[in-house]
């Protein structure tokens, strides 16, 4: 491995000038949020856009310390930073200060610190180090065991941070687990469940009980077996019409689940008999998915009552149109939706928003500094950033995909991904189009250490790139 | 499918991602006028509806306080745009200088944080209905000003104020304490006012209108579906009686003291007085902050509720109760006889006493108001042989005292409830280091003298007490609660565990205090037609002239009120607090005062003890 050539020679400067335009563009925005005519001061310490003046200054020196490191040093040391990024997401949860409900950052005097920005890109290096060694493989167990066990354990502790918002982020990997070979099923099983996942909490869960269990019969039926399916339809349904007559009896609200889960299990130990005399195969396949959907549905009602916070379930049930409620977990959003469309085609003109310096939108320049991009520059300035956003991205892909080295194409992947899942999730939600989660937009929210990982975890990548015709173990 | 396939796939998934993203914006910015309309000309504002307060009656269903309307004008800073100053000032009735003051005081609020920028916050406060008219009109050349509906207190009558306390802005600590409060928001400050401030505030409601940039409401965001209404506060009835209330400040007038009067089977108070006193139409609003400091700064301390706060020695009229002790206690009969020779003499230590006649019994004792005769009646029971020492004897004794409703607020509708003071035996260890005391060395705690202080509500509880032969229920002002009830405590019997026999000659002797003949002290009260009883009291004063105290109940049978009266440095009992507790009573069974008292009425009225101290 041999550089001998200058580093400016074989930097990525597309990228680099991407990053740029999006740094300069996003502090301009925050100052335009965080400024009011009454406060002409411009070094004012205290203001967010000078706070972040100085973390684009720390960023862009931990951008300069990246690039003369030695991408070796990245690939060796990928553990330990991951083991580091663990053990500080650890120490959070005891000596961090709660912020929103959250106990995800650590505060030094006034600044403040969230660990969860190493551990992106920690873990980002330590899956692209298992994943690139030699005998990898994605259809492996153990291999497969190893990587969920590199990616569950930060997600586990972030969620007991309770940010959930950066936990999710972590589902991000699996556009670059579906680059690396993940069989395209596991994103379809994703979107079913998904699906499913929603219509627990639309319609009650023994509706979908009976649909799952009606249509299971059907399709017994349909398969030939037209005896097997009948008589269990009629075992089924006998029980469930006992099981409901003995609760009305005992004066007892009819359980409707528990009464159907007795008549399906009856019809189960029917079909079961059935098959183990006749030797029919496809009735085990059957019974597996009508039980596995059931105990799917009836997990994810636990997962949304017990898991999810009061505020994540509000703002699921407002995203869906279930609920209305303008002024408590849609609040948020309508008055974004508002100030995006108060900026009309071409803006008002920088510093010139009311909107976002009225306050009427809450958050204004961390998560939903996007709505001043809308008001202050219009669908001009909004189209600019998602264009930006979407050329960075594929001009990644592109960067990803020359890498001889498997180790820089794997961690560019998790970047890509990364960086995506913040820019859909959080324009999305500016705009209605995804649930309200507190992530922020890269390179634009305020937010010192998320502008910090992003960057490194782009140079990182960027530094790889130099190396790109090399093979780095 | 290939790796470098998924790459494409990937790279289209991104793409399609920014796309579906552009066409919402150019939906969102570009084509849906609605979020432009909702935003470019117009901005919505929470209008805070301030729900009217409940409105207070007294006991016969008269209007004591309802509600006026005024409006704050709010000032949106960020809004404001040059002005004509004149016209506002002209609109406003307000000079130049006191313009430019309130803005010099909303900068100071911003820098504090108290105010933003954005938001809309107080900038003048109460204008009349008039003044409104005239502002109204003109505001749409002030952008970044609108005015707010609020409603302040108004006082039909000017009448017990210390009853019904004030309305005042929430402090901070308040702010801290109870999220329904913002700044600037009204609150109960102090009587009843404030003991009901949960009934009283009702529920604030939101209106969220839109306004165009001059700040003229264009109509409701959402059509009204998520305003909330306001809900107006509970009315609450009192158990005072106005006009009786009336009746007493009138009679109080030029002197300092105080009357506690409550119906004995009920223990609901018919008035409550303290002198002097002051109009509580002073403290509503724009005026409070004049009349404020003037009533605190007052040498006389009008804001000081007199009838809790005040601890005062009973003086005689805890004869009754010392009577009551010593009965319960079984070393006192009503047969019982002490002689009286011009007072109490033991051990070189001597309690003085007037002329009447001697020996006496028990009911001409109190009739007679003879000292000597309770200096017995105490030593008798602090040095029963059946408690053991003079120690065990006083902590007996101030537990029926404590039964009684002594030393310990009442619990009465007021928190500023002074608890006045019953010394113990731990007490008297502490002052003297140890057991070096006994019964004589407290001798004049017999006669309600020495380290005892009650308030008049206190007596006037002991008086209800007493007409109720062992029984009284807290004295009271909350009648009753529209759509809700009263606090359990005010329907809940309390006993002094004394039993109701021992209350014949008691009472016995304070109808002949009134009533009897020789020697009785009490003569002036005697009331046609009315078997009034009473007590007279004299507290010593060792600032000035003595106290006057006067305690009564009437009618004897079935009794209907009971009253304390207390006048500062107004001599014997007899001399100011007696006229003026059976002129009450009077006035409250009779309505009006018999024309051969009229005299009395007059004298009372026209006593001025206030100047003459001075």
């Amino acid at each position: 491995m041999r550089t001998n050539k200058p580093i400016s020679s074989s930097l990525d400067w597309v990228t680099v000038t991407l990053y740029l335009i999006m740094i300069v563009f996003g502090w301009l925005n925050l100052y335009a949020a965080n400024t009011s005519p009454d406060a002409t001061d411009f070094f004012d310490t205290g203001k967010e856009y000078f706070k972040q003046l100085i973390w684009i200054i720390v960023a862009l020196l931990s951008v300069g310390v990246i690039l003369l490191t030695d991408s070796k040093f990245f690939v060796e040391f990928a553990y330990i930073f991951y083991g580091i990024s663990i053990l500080l997401l650890l120490a959070v949860l005891i000596f961090g200060v709660p912020i929103n409900g959250a106990k995800a950052w650590f505060q030094i005097g006034t600044t403040r610190f969230q660990p969860v920005e190493i551990a992106k890109v920690a873990s980002t290096l330590a899956i692209a180090r298992v994943m690139s060694r030699f005998e990898f493989s994605i259809y492996n167990l153990s291999d497969i065991a190893k990587l969920g066990l590199i990616w569950f354990i930060p997600v586990a502790i972030i969620i007991l941070q309770n940010d959930t918002g950066s936990a999710l982020v972590f589902v991000a990997f699996f556009i670059l687990f579906f680059r690396e070979g993940m069989s395209p099923f596991v994103i379809l099983f994703g979107f079913i469940a998904i699906i499913v996942f929603i219509l627990t909490l639309i319609i009650p869960n023994y509706t979908i009980h009976m649909v799952l269990a009606a249509s299971f019969f059907v399709f017994l039926f349909l398969k030939g077996l037209r005896r097997e399916s009948l008589i269990s339809a009629v075992v089924a349904l006998s029980i469930f019409g006992i099981s409901a007559l003995v609760f009305k009896s005992r004066g007892a609200d009819i359980n409707y689940d528990l009464a159907l889960s007795f008549g399906m299990a009856g019809a189960s130990m029917y079909l079961i008999f059935r098959a183990l005399i006749k030797r029919l195969s496809i009735v085990w396949i059957f019974l597996m998915m009508f039980w596995g959907s059931v105990v799917f549905a009836y997990s994810t009602d636990y997962f949304y009552e017990k898991v999810l916070n009061d505020y994540q379930r509000s703002r699921i049930m407002v995203l869906l149109g279930l609920k209305d409620d303008p002024l408590g977990a849609g609040y948020n959003v309508n008055q974004s939706k508002i100030a995006i469309g108060s900026g009309g085609f071409s803006g008002k003109g920088f510093l010139q928003g009311t909107q976002t310096k009225f306050n009427f939108v809450p958050e204004q320049s961390t998560d939903f500094i996007f709505c001043t991009v809308g008001e202050e520059w219009g669908f001009l300035g909004t189209t600019s950033v998602i264009t930006l956003f979407v050329f960075l991205l594929i001009r990644l892909i592109k960067l990803a995909e020359r890498q001889h080295s498997d180790f820089s194409r794997i961690y560019g992947y998790g970047v890509i991904g990364i960086f995506f899942f913040h820019f859909a999730i959080n324009i999305g939600m500016t705009i209605g189009l995804a649930p309200v989660i507190g992530i922020p937009l890269p390179f634009f929210s305020y937010g010192g250490s998320s502008l910090w990982g992003f960057s490194i975890l782009l140079f990182i990548f960027l530094k790889l790139d130099t190396n790109r015709n090399e093979l780095i173990r | 499918m290939g790796k470098s396939n998924r790459a494409i796939l990937i790279s289209i998934f991104f793409g399609l991602i920014g796309l579906i993203f552009v066409i919402r914006l150019f939906v969102l910015q570009v084509i849906d006028p609605t979020y432009k309309y909702l935003a470019d000309s117009n901005t919505h504002r929470k209008i805070t509806e301030f729900p009217s307060r409940g409105l207070i009656f007294d006991r016969n269903g008269k209007l004591l306080v309802s509600n006026q309307a005024v409006y704050d004008v709010m000032i949106i800073p960020r809004e404001v745009k040059a002005f004509d100053t004149l016209d506002f000032c002209n609109a406003l009735n307000i000079t130049r200088t006191e313009l430019d003051g309130l803005f010099q005081e909303l900068r100071q609020n911003i820098r504090n944080r108290k105010a933003s920028t954005f938001k809309p916050s107080v900038f003048f406060k109460q204008l009349s209905a008039e003044q409104y008219g005239i502002f109204q009109e003109k505001l749409y050349k002030f952008s970044g000003f609108h005015v707010q509906r609020r409603t302040l207190r108004k006082y039909e009558f000017h009448h017990a104020a210390h009853v019904l306390g004030y309305v005042g802005e929430v402090n901070d600590a308040m702010l801290q304490r109870d999220s329904y409060y913002a700044l600037g928001d009204y609150t109960g400050i102090s009587g009843i006012e404030n003991t009901y401030e949960n009934y009283l505030r009702g529920a604030k409601g939101a209106r969220y209108v839109l306004v165009d940039v001059h700040g003229r409401e264009k109509g409701l965001l959402r059509g009204g579906r998520i305003d909330t209404s306001a809900i107006s506060g509970k009315d609450l009835t009192l158990t005072l009686d106005i006009d009786l209330q009336a009746y007493g400040e009138f009679l109080m007038q030029n002197k300092i003291g105080s009357i506690v009067a409550i119906e004995p089977a009920t223990g609901e108070i018919l008035a409550m007085i303290s002198s002097p006193g002051y109009d509580p139409a002073l403290l509503v609003g724009r005026e409070r902050s004049k009349n404020f400091p003037v009533l605190s700064n007052d040498p006389l301390f009008p804001l000081l509720n007199r009838a809790i706060m005040s601890g005062y020695p009973p003086g005689s009229t805890f004869k009754t109760v010392m009577a009551l002790i010593g009965m319960q206690e079984g070393v006192l009969k009503e047969s019982t006889r002490y002689g009286c020779q011009m007072g109490y003499h033991a051990r070189g230590l001597s309690v003085g006493c007037h002329a009447h006649s001697s020996p006496l019994d028990l009911v001409p004792s109190i009739s007679n108001s003879c000292n000597a005769y309770y200096c017995n009646v105490f030593r008798t029971v602090l040095d029963n042989p059946a408690v053991g020492t003079p120690q065990k004897g006083l902590d007996k004794w101030k537990e029926y005292l404590l039964n009684f409703g002594f030393g310990s607020r009442l619990g009465s509708d007021f928190f500023n409830e002074s608890r006045g003071f019953i010394p113990g035996s731990s007490y008297y260890d502490r002052i003297y280091g140890g057991r070096r005391w006994g019964s004589l060395t407290v001798i004049s705690l017999s006669i309600g003298q020495g380290e005892l202080l009650t308030t008049p509500i206190q007596m006037a509880n002991m008086t209800a007490a007493i007409a109720n032969k062992g029984r009284f229920y807290t004295p009271h002002v909350l009648k009753s609660v529209k759509n809700d009830t009263i606090p359990m405590r005010f329907r809940t019997i309390h006993q002094t565990g004394i039993d109701s026999v021992h209350f014949v000659p008691v009472i016995d002797g304070m109808e002949q205090a009134v009533w009897g003949d020789y020697g009785s002290t009490a003569r002036i009260a005697r009331i046609p037609d009315v078997r009034i009883c009473g007590k007279t009291g004299t507290a010593q004063n060792p600032h000035g002239k003595d106290h006057s105290i006067f305690v009564a109940f009437a009618p004897k049978d079935n009794p209907k009120i009971a009253i304390a009266v207390y006048v500062e440095n107004g001599g014997f009992g007899a001399t100011y607090a007696a006229p003026i507790a059976s002129l009450m009573v009077e006035k409250y069974l009779k309505q009006e005062i018999h024309t051969s008292r009229k005299w009395l009425e007059t004298r009372m009225v026209e006593a001025n003890l206030i100047n003459e101290n001075k």
